[in-house]
């Protein structure tokens, strides 16, 4: 009986033990051999962003081989688990150092909450002019600038030049063109456009640009900030057009079932003849070893055509994609400011020579031996005359759901162009 | 032995790893999320007290409704399906050629992950190239629908796998039970002259009424709070036509970093699991239990 008795208490204390140990914190900075932890949380995985995986395990290496009492503690999450997981470190204060973030409104709720720091200092002292203008005031709340961006798209039009010589069809200039391309597409039994619109931003990307091209580059921006009205005429016909495209089965059948990677995949299998994404897919079409040769020679794009005459050639939807923030309440502050400057600079080459993405920080393309189509990117990126930010990123994220459920019932066709407009605008000036 | 359990002292400790495990893990949270969902709050500023304010709008909140609606379709099919499921057991219990094979094979989609069937399923719905459409189109049905893109098929579409996937589950649980109900009753029965339906209506389903009794709570709440599939395969889309409480809470909280609304709505499912179970189990609550 005594030895039951004893296991009995042997039992209680072990699991009191494993209980308390639990929930004791283990992250002390400092380790015994006096190096600090910095710690890292990057969203490419090894499987879906080899390029960009080991640029990261590069920029590490050499970081800690130049700061030899610094150690890189690595977490890396694929995009959708990486923004979840970030909400709920934050939540319990206990945020990495060093992290990804997005621009605008994803961003705000962070520094409203205190919980970035500032990296004003940077950018004035390491890193100053060394970004294309734009990019850094994305992550720009009330002056003070809280995240570093690492990269910066364009979306733009790819398409399959093999098919299109099939069918003898040119690069459409208007929209007029693009119908008719999309028409003798299906006559011929291709399939016009791939469009992955589960993902909804996808479809953005669409009506972004037809509101760009019929209002001008301010219409869908002042309807944002509040200074327009989201029932504004273009943007409604913006909204007509859209399903003018559905309505001539210009997008892959059960577009709004599938994933952007299904779309993407129907492209690259050669099903699909055009599909609108932005620049952070170049690889694909130029060095990834991955897929075929054959495939990335044929492979050419096109900037989004004029709608009736307006709208200009050079007006681009993109922005910055992630960039770093450094946590507000991070024990090793300046080592995690070091870390995120030395990160920057040096993603800015490898970027381009390793993972042909074009990063934030300004390219010297001349030096450099690039595919064309990555000069071409670079040249259209010089010569942009306005970048609009994507919609779902200026929005708050209360605003950007309506906006991409809208989005997908658009394009579903279950709301009429002005329920759409009304929607947003309801959406919008409730947050006012 | 009994000395120790008459002790009271050594029985609180026994139960104390426990209670203090599920306390940490499911009470509190759960009385903190009802907290929450009393505040104005994004999930990583300050709070804000609002009261009631956010189960009131929850309440008034058609989209909720909705998705209430389309997870009460859940447990009801899940329940129907329950007979069918019952069927196989049934049968499979019975001597027959390969039932042992076939059990195992019923149990496969337990085995595989959410995520993993989910994949699989998006695939075989492929509007264009899946093996659904493709059978269909061979069949020389024309223009087959896309299943995960058309508001009003997409919901039963994403039942198939739901479904599926629990089918094992619940045919394990019947032919346990079933094979537990001695032979000698069932022989008895045969002798009398009882048709292998009435020994299956009039005896087998009887005596495993209890079993068969937990496994509709089961279904239902598991319904009721389902998440993974409709997660992964659309989102609740195409615009919330296959949403259901658990991810509209998740798209909540976590997209539209609504986390004091998404609080309230997952303490509203809460209580709406619970009002069920309970209706449940009154309504199948028999005064005599049927013994062998």
């Amino acid at each position: 009986m005594k030895i039951k008795k004893a296991f009995a208490t042997m039992f209680v204390t072990f699991a009191s033990v494993l209980l308390v140990a639990g929930c004791s914190s283990s992250d002390d900075n400092a380790n015994k051999d006096g190096k600090k932890t910095v710690e890292f949380m990057h969203l490419w995985p090894e499987g879906s962003s080899k390029q960009h995986n080991k640029i990261v395990s590069d920029i590490i290496m050499d970081f800690e081989e130049e700061n030899p009492d610094v150690k890189i503690d690595l977490e890396v999450l694929s995009n959708e688990q990486y923004k979840d997981k970030l909400k709920v470190l934050s939540t319990s204060n206990e945020l990495p150092d060093v992290g990804m973030t997005w621009a605008a409104g994803f961003l705000e709720p962070y520094v409203n909450g205190d919980k970035f720091a500032t990296l004003d200092d940077i950018l004035e002292e390491d890193l100053k002019d060394s970004f294309v203008s734009g990019t850094a005031e994305a992550y720009e709340i009330d002056g003070d600038t809280y995240g570093l961006p690492l990269e910066l798209n364009i979306a733009t039009v790819f398409y399959n030049k093999a098919i299109f010589d099939e069918y003898d069809l040119k690069e459409p200039e208007t929209f007029e063109e693009l119908e008719k391309v999309v028409k003798t597409l299906n006559d011929n039994g291709v399939a016009p456009i791939a469009l992955g619109n589960k993902d909804r931003w996808t479809g953005s990307l669409w009506y972004m640009y037809l509101a760009d091209r019929i209002g001008g580059v301010e219409v869908l921006n002042n309807a944002i900030d509040r200074s327009g009205s989201f029932e504004d005429p273009a943007l409604i016909e913006a909204a007509e057009k859209v399903q003018n495209l559905v309505d001539m089965d210009a997008f892959v059948k059960g577009f709004n079932g599938l994933s952007d990677e299904e779309a993407k995949s129907m492209f690259m299998s050669e099903q699909a003849a055009m599909y609108l994404i932005a620049t952070w897919d170049l690889p694909n079409y130029t060095t990834n070893e991955d897929v075929p040769q054959e495939f990335r020679d044929s492979v050419d794009y096109f900037n989004f055509p004029t709608v009736d005459d307006k709208g200009d050639m050079n007006s681009f939807v993109g922005g910055p994609g992630v960039g770093l923030f450094v946590a507000e309440d991070s024990d090793v502050k300046d080592e995690a400011k070091d870390f995120a400057s030395f990160f920057v600079q040096e993603w800015g080459e490898k970027s381009v020579t390793d993972a042909g993405v074009i990063p934030a920080t300004k390219v010297d393309g001349e030096s450099l031996d690039l595919p064309q189509m990555y000069v071409d990117v670079l040249d259209d990126l010089n010569a942009a005359s306005n970048i609009t930010l994507f919609a779902d990123v200026q929005m708050s994220a209360d605003v950007a759901q309506v906006h991409l459920d809208m989005i997908q019932s658009l394009f579903g066709e279950d709301s009429t162009p002005e329920d759409f407009a009304k929607e947003h605008e309801d959406a919008l000036s409730t947050e006012e | 032995m009994n000395k120790v359990m008459s002790n009271k002292w050594i029985i609180a400790l026994y139960v104390l790893p426990g209670l203090l495990l599920i306390s940490v893990l499911i009470f509190i949270p759960l009385i903190l999320s009802a907290y929450y969902g009393l505040m104005k709050w994004d999930g990583i500023g300050a709070m804000e007290f609002i009261g009631l304010e956010n189960y009131i709008n929850a309440i008034q909140d058609a989209k909720f409704w909705e998705s209430a609606f389309h997870s009460f379709l859940l447990a009801l099919f899940s329940t129907l399906s329950l007979v069918i499921y019952l069927a196989i057991s049934i049968i499979l219990a019975s001597k027959i050629k390969g039932s042992d094979i076939l059990r195992k094979i019923y149990l496969i989609p337990m085995l595989l992950s959410s995520v993993a069937i989910a994949q699989l399923w998006i695939k075989i719905f492929n509007p264009s190239n899946g093996m659904l459409n493709s059978i269909l189109l061979g069949l020389g049905v024309e223009n087959p629908p896309a299943w995960l893109a058309e508001p009003s098929i997409v919901l039963y579409a994403i039942f198939i796998p739901i479904l599926w996937q629990y089918a094992g589950f619940y045919i394990l649980i019947y032919y346990a039970a079933l094979k537990n109900i001695p032979e000698s009753l069932i022989e008895a029965a045969r002798i009398d002259g009882a048709t292998p339906f009435q020994i299956a209506y009039k005896i087998k389903l009887p005596l495993i009424m209890g079993v068969v009794k937990v496994t509709i709570v089961l279904a239902i709440v598991g319904s009721l709070k389902y998440f993974d599939l409709i997660y992964v395969m659309t989102g609740g889309g195409p615009n919330g036509a296959s949403e259901v409480m658990a991810s509209y809470m998740y798209k909540l909280a976590f997209a539209s970093n609504d986390f004091g609304y998404g609080s309230a709505i997952g303490f509203l499912l809460l209580i709406i699991t619970l009002i069920v179970t309970v209706i449940v189990r009154k309504a199948t609550a028999t005064k005599e239990e049927i013994q062998y």
